[in-house]
């Protein structure tokens, strides 16, 4: 069976370009902290996610809606709102973190199909078991601990269907089990849709170049003329052990675009591209390349003609495979 | 006040020792606990490896007899399963945990199935962020909930308040544990790969400090965690405590005299001593860090303590 390439719509605009790009798939958020890309200029209204679901209707692509934060205590009414939009947008599929969340939805909206979120850092099959019995989910999207050999044992021994991210922005700490932006910022994924938040970064310039800042911690410098990146938290530069090093990760990006075969061979059901906050112009590139190379795959193409498809790809940035290949560990 | 409220306002706050985070050899350990056993004011200790499992081997033997004297000292005993379970032998270790018979505390969804029908403890590891996802683990057994360091206290109060059965814990003394990871920082950091990573952990029995290049103390690493390295230090009125519905606290075991932390603590619920003499007393230990207290104060989490 081929594989499904899912794919971002930060806004509209992405969604129809994803969809004419060849996305079998896109997904997208409502425009308040119940998805876990909570940043300004973003994101779809209940009435745009209707329009959206209408137009990739119409193109045979699907909608997946993610509403992957964790509700606020006593204030979970955002959270049943966007469920209930998500479901008369006619939503192919919600994609979902919480338990509380996840409880509501299967109890009052028993016909939407329920996809667990990478927030939710289910890696085993027990895990996985028990949201699958207890919600009735029917995908899982990977934790990115994983290795593709992994997700090959694990795809053997659970009945749901895997998603697993291929391309775009990498976290190297366990999605869902991140609290280290709220730390230097009282902002999180988890708390509040959003990770080392713009409103707290700061550029400062002085004899020695330019250092950025998290709200007073500085996670990099830059030399004088050399480009100064955005200060994410985990991407930055420190010292420990007397050696100053990218401790967690280098400022890298995910690109596994070479093991697309590696991945159908394990019983991924979908790939996911990561890239919400993206422009329109970059997600048609990307989709469109992504589809390529999933149709070669599927037509029996060598991985040199898959790899010739992609090169396109790298855009100047530093990449990785990731949790993929164990060396990454 | 009602019924309930009256009884919670009665009972003595827990004092609970949380796992040992870092790679400590098994005779410390064993030395460690038992002078817990004798001398530290603590009613509860949980025991267990809970970040890592390659350290499990080292360690795995040395529960039992720990449990027999944690015991016979009077101290309640919970095992405390791994955070980040995912290869067989990890998860099978999930499952014999939950299966020794002593109360259980589960730090990954993994563990559920291991625990049902019986009571069991929900650690900090799991994320419950409101009172649905405290209902639903309630509905399953759980009897208590030591909830996410970043929870804002307000939704502390609120999740309290709805669910007045279950014994809700916070983080209260140690680095908090702010992250997890597939990959191994200490291993990264000493050049080497996790699969041959020589436990270099070890050398670092409070975690190994993370500053940022102008010198300001910011994290530390333990293997795969990351943690603050300032040290929390909740340190609230029994009065301010059972407003938030709070009915235990929890100290998380460094090298820095653990039996002094729990006698201040102990004090500073039963009203026998302030905030600030407290404060004062935890800031003159050998602590690894800075105290920290601002998650519990509606501030980002590395927000200094304000000394009275």
């Amino acid at each position: 069976m081929s594989l499904e390439l899912v794919c971002p719509a930060g806004t509209p605009s992405a969604l129809r370009a994803a969809v004419e790009a060849g996305a079998h798939s896109v997904y997208c958020g409502f425009r308040d902290e119940t998805n876990a890309r909570n940043f300004p200029g973003l994101n779809f209204s209940p009435d745009e996610m209707i329009e959206g679901v209408r137009f990739a209707h119409a193109h045979g692509a699907k909608v997946l809606v993610a509403i992957n934060t964790f509700a606020k205590a006593g204030a979970m009414d955002a959270w049943k709102a966007a469920l209930a939009n998500a479901e008369k947008a006619g939503a192919d599929a919600v994609i979902l973190a919480d338990l509380a969340v996840l409880d509501h939805a299967a109890t009052h909206h028993p016909n939407l199909r329920l996809h667990l979120s990478v927030q939710a850092a289910a890696a085993t099959p027990e895990a996985i078991a028990f949201y699958a019995d207890t919600f009735g989910v029917k995908r899982v999207v990977m934790p990115r601990v994983l290795s593709v050999e992994e997700i090959a044992k694990l795809n053997a021994a659970i009945d749901v269907e895997t998603e697993a991210f291929v391309f775009g922005g990498l976290c190297p700490m366990t999605e869902g089990r991140c609290s280290l932006s709220s730390y230097a910022t009282g902002k999180s994924p988890n708390l509040t849709g959003v990770c080392s938040p713009p409103e707290h970064v700061a550029y400062s310039e002085d004899k020695n170049g330019t250092a950025t800042r998290l709200n007073g911690f500085t996670i990099d410098r830059f030399g004088a003329g050399e480009q100064a990146g955005y200060p994410t938290l985990c991407k930055g530069r420190f010292m420990a052990g007397g050696k100053t090093s990218y401790l967690f990760e280098d400022p890298v990006s995910l690109n596994a675009a070479s093991l697309i075969a590696a991945f159908a061979k394990a019983g991924i059901t979908a790939l996911k591209i990561e890239g919400r906050q993206r422009g329109k112009g970059y997600v048609t590139e990307v989709v469109r390349t992504f589809r390529a190379a999933v149709d070669a795959i599927d037509a029996g193409s060598t991985e040199v003609e898959v790899g010739r498809l992609l090169a396109g790809l790298v855009e100047g940035g530093r990449q990785t495979s990731g949790a993929y290949k164990k060396a990454w560990r | 006040m009602s019924e309930t409220e009256k009884s919670t306002a009665m009972t003595k706050t827990g004092l609970t020792l949380g796992p040992v985070l870092f790679n400590w050899s098994p005779d410390r350990l064993r030395d460690f606990y038992a002078r817990i056993a004798d001398e530290a004011d603590v009613d509860r200790v949980h025991l267990g490896e809970v970040i890592c499992g390659k350290r499990q081997p080292f360690t795995e033997g040395l529960w039992p007899e720990l449990i027999e004297r944690l015991q016979a000292a009077g101290k309640e005993v919970v095992l405390s399963t791994l955070a980040l379970p995912y290869n067989p032998r990890e998860r099978a270790s999930v499952i014999d945990f939950c299966k020794v018979g002593e109360l259980a505390e589960i730090n990954d969804l993994t563990a559920l199935p291991s625990v049902a029908g019986k009571p069991f403890l929900v650690g900090p590891f799991i994320n419950v962020y409101n009172e649905g996802a405290a209902r639903f683990l309630a509905g399953r057994g759980a009897t208590g909930i030591c909830l996410p360091v970043e929870l804002p206290i307000a939704s502390v109060a609120v999740i309290a308040a709805e669910l007045p059965e279950v014994e809700f814990e916070l983080f209260a003394f140690g680095r908090l544990p702010l992250a997890l990871s597939g990959r191994c920082y200490h291993a990264r950091l000493h050049g080497l790969h996790k699969d041959g990573c020589q436990f270099v952990c070890d050398r670092d029995p409070d975690g190994l400090p993370v500053d940022t290049l102008d010198g300001q103390q910011f994290l530390a690493i333990n293997g795969i965690q990351t943690l603050s390295n300032g040290v929390e230090a909740f340190c609230p009125t029994p009065d301010e405590l059972a407003k938030l519905g709070v009915r235990r606290l929890r100290l998380s075991p460094h090298t820095v005299d653990m039996v002094a932390v729990s006698r201040l603590y102990r004090a500073l619920l039963d009203g026998q001593a302030s905030r600030g003499e407290t404060l004062a007393a935890l800031k003159a230990l050998n602590l690894p860090g800075e105290l920290v207290d601002g998650f519990t104060r509606g501030q980002p989490g590395s927000a200094r303590v304000e000394m009275v």
